[in-house]
């Protein structure tokens, strides 16, 4: 039975959909004595970091959850709860987790303002002018992974998965990183230490190649 | 870098599929959560429903259609038509909805935008227009103006604005639906998707006009936009999914392609 954390944060439903199309048993719980007994914990979220920290302090489910990680319980972050694992978010400036060390960031567009002119040479050869960096980054993107990760293993280069957020996870130490997306610049998507792992990108809503990491989560 | 994204559009009335034609007559082509779950699994990016239901009794047969879907399709969707309050929008998410459209709603209650965007986040909702191409003039300057209800009202805005404002207002994306290429499969908008995606910094969906995988190209390319709605090109079978992500790939767009099972 996999436990999913409610505080809150949105993708709840879109996760519990997933399981149970997938035939996973899982039980949405807010009461932090359900996710210390928990056999596997999902820790979804989607919204801002402060907000998320606060609901999760209310409840009592900071505590539950270093418990659980400090035991061994099989740990499942998604996009926030792949964000507030660190033990800091640049989004509210906000105290988070620490599961992992390292922060939260945001991504900077590459150019200051849109009225800004781009350096020669970096034209679009369509337009005249290079397309400004979006944020939030949402759509699909490719994830490459740099270092083999059972929760991934069904990957192949060039799959890409669905991506919404302005943030990304930056762990202190590189050997904490299993993958990686390009926007921009490479940054983290998939990131943890020995029974936590947590991806910045949706796997409820990447298709087949989202729902095996939850397939691969709940076998393992 | 991210992908183009291609989006299949399903008008919904009354709970089945409907394919507007120039807004004047629609016709019942299926069961909407069926074409949802063919084209997830042939690889579209995301979906887009639009509820034309014209009797307010039958609105309730969305949410039942909203909630099949999230059972059965692992990609974001959105839903709009007839989205009037914070509550509306908020009853389509709990269904299983990522994100709302909203359109007449927000002309008549900019408000709406800046409510759903604080209440939900502004990836969440996506600000859809209606666009005719008019005479240029004080009030329109840009030549393309504002409709609502399906394009039978003109509001007097002019589009470059409102999708500034709306912006502003907090909307995440934008739909540029053109009444006059919508339903012509002779090409999407391309000077009105351009001015408005150089206008906005929010993803641009180019919407209406579209029948071959050449104008979703000249949509991503020469109208700038970060996706392209198609629907009766793929609803009659004209083309499938793969077809057009092959077209487009082949012509050197960055498109999602079904690589693992």
């Amino acid at each position: 039975m996999i436990t999913l954390v409610d505080y809150n944060a949105g993708n709840l439903t879109s996760v519990r959909r997933a399981l149970t199309h997938l035939g996973i048993p899982s039980q949405i719980s807010a009461d932090p004595e359900v996710v210390r007994r928990a056999d596997k914990i999902i820790f979804p979220g989607v919204g801002a970091a402060g907000a998320a920290m606060r609901t999760l302090r209310e409840r009592g489910l900071d505590a539950a959850l270093k418990e659980a990680f400090a035991k061994g319980t099989p740990i499942l972050g998604i996009c926030i709860g792949c964000q507030i694992i660190l033990e800091h978010s640049e989004e509210d400036d906000a105290e988070c987790l620490g599961l992992l060390a390292g922060k939260t960031v945001r991504f900077r567009p590459k150019l200051p303002s849109p009225l800004t002119p781009l350096p020669a040479g970096e034209e679009d050869s369509c337009s005249g002018v290079r397309e400004r960096l979006k944020i939030p980054h949402m759509g699909w993107n490719a994830v490459t992974v740099i270092q083999p990760h059972p929760l991934l293993a069904h990957l192949r280069p060039g799959d890409e998965l669905y991506f919404v957020h302005s943030y990304y996870p930056q762990p202190a130490d590189p050997a904490h990183i299993y993958a990686v997306s390009d926007y921009g610049g490479e940054f983290p998507v998939a990131i943890g230490k020995d029974n936590l792992f947590a991806v910045q990108f949706h796997a409820e809503k990447s298709g087949a190649v989202g729902l095996r990491v939850l397939e691969n989560f709940s076998e393992q | 870098m991210l992908s183009k994204r291609i989006i299949a559009c399903l008008d919904v009335r009354d709970g089945k599929l409907a394919k507007s034609v120039k807004f004047v007559d629609t016709q019942d082509i299926g069961d909407p959560v069926v074409k949802a779950r063919e084209y997830y699994e042939a690889g579209i990016d995301e979906l887009v429903f639009y509820d034309i239901t014209a009797s307010s009794e039958n609105r309730g047969i969305l949410l039942e259609v909203v909630s099949r879907v999230a059972e059965q399709v692992f990609i974001p969707f959105s839903v709009g038509g007839g989205l009037r309050t914070v509550e509306d929008c908020h009853r389509v998410l709990l269904a299983g909805a990522e994100k709302v459209n909203v359109n007449s709603a927000a002309v008549k209650n900019p408000g709406l935008i800046a409510e759903a965007s604080k209440a939900f986040g502004a990836q969440a909702v996506v600000l859809s227009m209606d666009v005719l191409r008019v005479s240029p003039s004080p009030s329109i300057p840009s030549g393309y103006e504002i409709v609502i209800h399906g394009g039978r009202i003109r509001t007097g805005l002019d589009a470059i604005e409102w999708a500034r404002r709306g912006e502003e207002l907090g909307a995440g994306e934008m739909v540029v639906n053109s009444i006059d290429a919508d339903g012509t499969k002779e090409g999407y908008e391309l000077t009105l998707t351009r001015r408005i995606a150089e206008a906005v910094s929010v993803p641009v969906i180019a919407s209406g006009g579209g029948g071959h995988p050449a104008h979703l190209y000249d949509a991503l390319t020469e109208g700038k936009a970060d996706a392209a709605l198609v629907a009766s090109m793929l609803h009659y079978g004209e083309y499938t999914v793969a077809q057009i992500k092959e077209y487009l790939a082949g012509r050197g767009i960055k498109v999602r392609r079904m690589n693992a099972k």
